[in-house]
């Protein structure tokens, strides 16, 4: 971690060296796409080879002596032929091999990445945008192995490289010399383009970035944009940087167009120059014409492969960046220990009654000067039913989720039948206390995908919950029953309905212990009586834990916990506490406003205090 | 909000168009790439004809030169060897005004093109915009088009050029022999005709790879977004064992598109081979009946090079094209989709100031391929009146604000506010009169006085303050430490849900509406900040005609009149005291509010 690490400069040792983690990690396959490019490099060489022979023992003597063996012209055949049939086995290893190998080691650092996402403390998650988890999964690694596409080409046209020196030097001393400067020239042009074209690359890459954030803010947005009939400064604000992104993107284009045509000039100059000198030296006797073709030749096919090593260098940076940037997920800490505890009931199917919830002397703070909860110490008896009221920031949400172990305390304990829930085992917790947030996620799976989660539960107890919860109604009405999908975070479903279907995810297992977290908001008052009621009269002996904001919710209770900055500031039965504090009075009252149906003239009341 | 799942028109995928048809529209809606094609074409073809004379010199400077007929011509030499240079020098400089100006109108293009899809997605219907996955709309004007400025500025440019050069290479070659070009293009015929056969394969594969992509993503996201939900019922393994499937099925779909890339490229160099053998044993044949001079033969062979280079990188751009003409469909389907909501633009109603009159002539509104939800419903709201609309989830009463605010329009019948018809009213004066505070006040990353300003562009900071004062807001707004300099975060996260809506309040007070529909908010906050927003909203529909989708009884009891909507039609209407005395449908909602209340 630390941003020194991605904001830093990706050198060249970096780029190799993310490589050399993805070579480690597929040493067979690297292998395999490798001997498959120098195959194809080493057969592009031979074809002009195969080329060069041909003229000076076919072609030429054809030509002088008016007449060929049937076996040499078959020669000719065979050999281009068998070179270029190997070449294709040679590209398809090649191409095949780099992509098995790319897409092998995306998959890899995805299912690692997503091990980490799964396993990282709330705490973690909560310091880190979805936006950006979402990236480090995909487009980061995409980018870490991006360079592993034209690796083994590169590494084929270093081989062919080598070989076509090898062969012009064989060829003729004196022209391969000359030939051979066109290499350090074009890959001198490589790196003054590298040096020139990376900033701006780099600032494309950020302004996307910006184009899509304001993209996906202004369309989760659209409604207010549409209802104030802002479309065209939103437009304006979007086509603001999609001008700038056009406008870095042409600059690194004239760069481009500068580098490109030197790159195919060079080479030709090369053979302009060998052409030149090797003509003079035919002249002289020194060489023959066939040499002089063969260097020249070497040099025009060898001149297009060699900007794949440019095409490598050229994504080492975003490589570096995007490893770097996946490794900062894979480096991150913080894991939960588990005990190896189990509580009785669980798993075994069949509730034993509720679970007895002891909260001991509790402390947790998010920053250290200021402490979301302090000494907080309550006890909640088997089959009881607490209801935890506060104003916001008392911590109720905060205690919900110590109490599901989503988070750890700093101090004192939470403890289910007396175990404390650091000693129980994984997995252990969820068996026998189940949640229900305020806001409800559900799964991109069908109706009884979400219910169950994958747990083996017959149909007819997923409708049992979907009754209690009052969704079965809803659910009986869409068009694949409980194998309807529910799509992306099952958008299509109206937030009561959503409410809904989460609290059936809890109630089809039973719970011990049942913790709803103002889980109930976005329901109709009807729906949320009725549900309220199946509540109360369904698994009667589960612990009910509500935190709640409505009167009929708390009247549920048969105690309240009055939460005020982090402390248990009052606890009792609702109307006993009414009475008691005047704190929780105002706090209750202010919300419900003037009482229905008791007779006064419907009016807002004042200021609470 | 209604029961029914929505059915709603989805974004025409433009799936069914083929290649030429896609690229075709797309320069229609980008009309910058067709500016100076035929100079940038010209500069092309320059450059292409620059490489075809450097291998000419050679074999004219192999052929006249060093096998002259009179012994060596030194001179000769001298002088091809200086066309050649030329050559390259004007080759080079072509090709660079060429590349130039390709990246600069394909930019151009492209920005333009970025920019409409952006609008278009705003002027779709709401009904479109939320069935459609937003991140699969952002894609369309990101990704998408990235991956057609890659084609275009590299692909695209490539393509041409290569195009041009194998038929400039096929022009020359028939000029030394027309035999042998034969013999060239009957070696690359299988290849050429397979192309089509790969292309399909191609499209299908890289089609599939997209799709797993998009299904990787959402999986990716649930541990993500669903971190709370996956740990406290303790789904880790099942949730790893549906991402791990959706990368595995990325994975194969990407190898799978992969193998089909390596083998059509493949094929290029067998045909590559198979022209080399036929020329040199043609070229002989044809030498011993005196048609050819070993010359000749030789800078045909290196003319073929010039053939087939052109050919094997074409066929790989066509591989990558397959991804941009999808990308470029992609965002032809959304420009292409219909915006249902025609704004009558200049030629539109104004609606005078002053508070609105309403009125629901008929009005039937059924979603796409569902029931109606709302049946043949007409009423009249006074204006200046405060109207609350009362019913159960799904009864139709998020239609009705929905028509009012003409975010959608009806089936049949009409909305007509002062006796106009929303239809023709222009949209800066139906934006200007009517404001919707929706459930969930949505505000922008950006401080709290720009959120606010989107009310009323030209605010200043002065008139926010007093926009809040007279809400009752001056101290909730004085007690923010950074005033309104507060950054609200993404979404307005950083702000609590009750904040959120204080300030959507107060972006609705300053945009100064004629018309206030308010989408009452479910969610509970805090008691205190739940008075505010009481009084403020109070505040804001005095002296404006006001609908309020209510789902709370005393916004019910503080409304003028109240309208109950069951199963998409108005029964029952009137005062709150009137309606309760009256029962019906009303009395059981009054009912079941009054037992939540407990004691």
């Amino acid at each position: 971690m630390g941003p020194e690490r991605s904001t830093r400069r990706a050198t060249l040792r970096d780029g190799f060296a993310v490589l050399w983690v993805a070579i480690k990690r597929e040493p067979r396959i690297f292998a395999l796409s490798t001997v498959g490019s120098l195959l194809f490099g080493a057969l592009t060489v031979a074809d002009a080879w195969v080329l060069g022979w041909a003229t000076e023992h076919v072609v030429l003597p054809a030509f002088r002596d008016g007449e060929i063996g049937a076996g040499l012209l078959w020669a000719v055949l065979g050999l281009f032929l068998g070179v270029a049939i190997l070449r294709a086995v040679g590209i398809v290893a090649r191409r095949l091999g780099a992509g098995v190998m790319q897409y092998r080691m995306q998959a890899h650092y995805r299912r690692a990445v997503t091990r980490q996402y799964l396993s990282l403390p709330m705490e973690w998650h909560q310091r880190h945008p979805t936006g950006q988890l979402l990236s480090n999964a995909n487009s980061d690694v995409e980018a870490a192995w991006g360079p592993i596409a034209p690796l083994p080409m590169a590494v084929g046209t270093v081989a062919m490289m080598l070989i076509a020196v090898g062969q012009m030097l064989l060829a003729d001393l004196m022209l391969a010399l000359i030939g051979l400067l066109v290499f350090p020239a074009v890959i001198g042009a490589n790196l003054a383009y590298q040096r020139l074209a990376s900033p701006l690359m780099t600032k494309a890459q950020a302004l996307r970035a910006e184009v899509s954030e304001i993209a996906h803010e202004s369309f989760d947005g659209a409604m207010v944009v549409k209802t104030l009939g802002r479309e065209g400064e939103e437009t304006a604000r979007f086509a603001a940087k999609a001008h700038e992104l056009r406008n870095v993107s042409i600059k690194a284009g004239r760069i481009r167009a500068v580098f490109d045509p030197t790159l195919a000039a060079l080479p030709n100059i090369g053979v302009l120059i060998v052409l030149a000198v090797g003509v003079s030296r035919v002249l002289h006797g020194q060489t023959g014409a066939g040499e002089v073709v063969t260097v020249a030749y070497l040099l025009t096919i060898v001149s297009f492969p060699i900007r794949s090593i440019g095409w490598l260098l050229g994504e080492f940076p975003r490589s570096v960046v995007g490893f770097d940037r996946v490794h900062t997920v894979l480096d991150a800490t913080g894991e939960m220990e588990y005990g190896a505890r189990r509580l009785d009931g669980g798993k075994s199917g069949q509730p034993v009654g509720g679970a007895r919830l002891d909260v001991d002397h509790l402390a947790y703070a998010y920053d250290r000067d200021q402490p979301v909860l302090d000494e907080v110490t309550f006890t909640v008896e088997p089959g009881r039913t607490v209801a935890l009221v506060g104003a916001t920031a008392s911590g109720k949400s905060t205690l919900t989720g110590l109490m599901t172990r989503l988070v750890d305390p700093d101090g004192g304990a939470i403890r289910v039948d007396g175990v404390d829930l650091r000693d129980l085992r994984r997995g252990a917790l969820a068996e026998s206390v189940a949640v229900v947030p305020q806001t409800a996620f559900l799964f991109d799976d069908t109706v009884r995908g979400n219910v169950t989660l994958g747990a083996d539960i017959p149909d007819a107890e997923v409708w049992a919950a979907l009754r209690t919860a009052q969704a079965d109604g809803f659910v009986a009405a869409l068009s694949d029953g409980l194998d309807t999908k529910l799509g992306e975070r099952g958008t299509s479903l109206s937030g009561g309905q959503r409410q809904r279907i989460s609290l059936a995810r809890a109630l089809v297992r039973h719970p011990r212990l049942l913790i709803l977290d103002d889980a109930t908001s976005a329901v109709d008052p009807e729906v949320e009586a009725r549900i309220l009621g199946a509540l109360r009269s369904g698994d009667g002996d589960a612990t009910l834990v509500v935190v709640a904001y409505r009167k009929a919710t708390i009247g549920l209770a048969d105690e309240v916990i009055f939460l005020d900055e982090g402390r248990v500031a009052a606890r009792g039965p609702h109307d006993e506490l009414l009475e008691r504090s005047p704190d929780y009075a105002n706090l209750v009252n202010a919300y419900e406003q003037p009482e229905a149906g008791d007779g006064r003239e419907p009016q807002l009341t004042g200021e609470g205090r | 909000m209604s029961a029914t799942v929505a059915a709603g028109t989805t974004v025409e995928t433009g799936e069914e168009i083929g290649a030429i048809e896609t690229l075709r529209r797309g320069v229609a809606f980008s009309p910058e790439l067709k500016e100076g094609f035929v100079g940038t074409l010209l500069l092309a073809v320059l450059a292409t004809l620059g490489q075809v004379i450097v291998p000419i010199a050679v074999q004219q400077t192999l052929d006249r030169g060093l096998n002259g007929p009179d012994g060596p011509d030194v001179s000769f030499m001298v002088s091809m060897g200086l066309v050649a240079g030329a050559a390259i020098l004007l080759t080079s400089i072509a090709s660079y005004a060429m590349t130039a100006r390709l990246f600069s109108r394909a930019e151009h293009g492209l920005a333009t093109l970025r920019i409409k899809a952006f609008r278009h997605v705003h002027d779709l219907p709401l009904l479109t915009q939320n069935t459609e996955r937003r991140g699969a709309l952002v894609s369309r004007v990101t990704s998408d088009v990235d991956q057609i400025s890659q084609f275009l500025v590299f692909g695209g440019i490539m393509f041409v050029v290569s195009v041009g050069q194998m038929l400039v290479a096929t022009v020359i070659m028939a000029i030394y022999s027309w035999q042998l070009t034969l013999v060239v293009w009957l070696c690359f015929l299988p290849l050429f005709l397979s192309l089509r056969f790969f292309q399909r394969k191609l499209s299908d594969a890289y089609g599939t790879v997209r799709q797993q992509v998009g299904a990787m993503l959402s999986a990716i996201s649930e541990p993500v977004v669903g971190a709370a939900v996956v740990r406290s019922y303790a789904v880790e393994h099942r949730t790893q064992a549906r991402i791990d499937e959706a990368i595995a099925r990325h994975q194969s779909a990407s190898t799978r598109a992969q193998g089909y890339t390596a083998f059509s490229f493949s094929l290029g160099g067998i045909s590559a081979g198979l022209a080399n053998a036929g020329v040199l044993v043609i070229g002989i044949w044809l030498g011993f009946a005196d048609q050819i001079t070993a010359g000749e033969v030789l800078a045909f062979a290196f003319l073929v090079t010039l053939f087939v280079g052109p050919v094997q990188f074409g066929t790989q751009i066509l591989t990558d094209a397959q991804n941009a003409i999808a990308g470029w469909r992609r965002v032809i389907g959304i420009l292409e989709t219909p915006a249902d909501l025609v704004d009558p633009g200049p030629d539109g109603e104004v609606l005078p100031r002053g508070p609105i009159d309403i009125e629901l002539r008929e009005v039937t509104f059924a979603y796409p391929g569902g029931p109606p939800v709302l049946h043949d419903v007409s009423l009249r709201i006074e204006s200046g009146s405060r109207i609350a609309v009362v019913g159960e989830t799904g009864s139709g009463k998020s239609t009705v604000a929905k028509l009012l605010t003409r975010l959608m329009d009806p089936t049949s019948g009409s909305v007509l506010l002062d006796g106009v018809d929303v239809r023709d009213i222009g949209d800066a004066s139906l934006r200007r009169s009517v404001v919707l505070v929706p459930q969930e006040g949505f505000l922008f990353d950006d401080t709290l006085a720009a959120n606010a300003r989107y009310g009323k562009l030209d605010a200043t900071d002065e008139e926010i303050v007093a926009s809040a004062a007279e809400l009752g807001l001056a101290d909730w707004l004085a007690g923010l430490p950074r005033g309104l300099r507060t950054p609200v975060g993404q979404r307005g996260e950083s702000l609590s849900a009750g904040e959120r809506q204080l300030v959507a309040l107060l972006r609705a007070h300053l945009a100064d509406p004629d018309l206030l529909v308010l989408d009452e908010a479910t969610s509970a906050v805090d008691p205190a900040l739940e008075m505010r927003i009481g009084q403020a909203l109070e505040r804001l529909m005095s002296g404006r005609t006001s609908v309020t989708i209510a789902h709370r009884l005393t916004t019910a009891e503080n409304a003028d009149e109240v309208i109950v909507v069951d199963r998409g039609r108005v029964v029952q209407r009137g005062p709150h005291a009137d309606l309760v005395a009256e029962g019906g449908v009303y009395g059981g909602l009054h009912a079941s509010w009054v037992a939540q209340q407990g004691k």
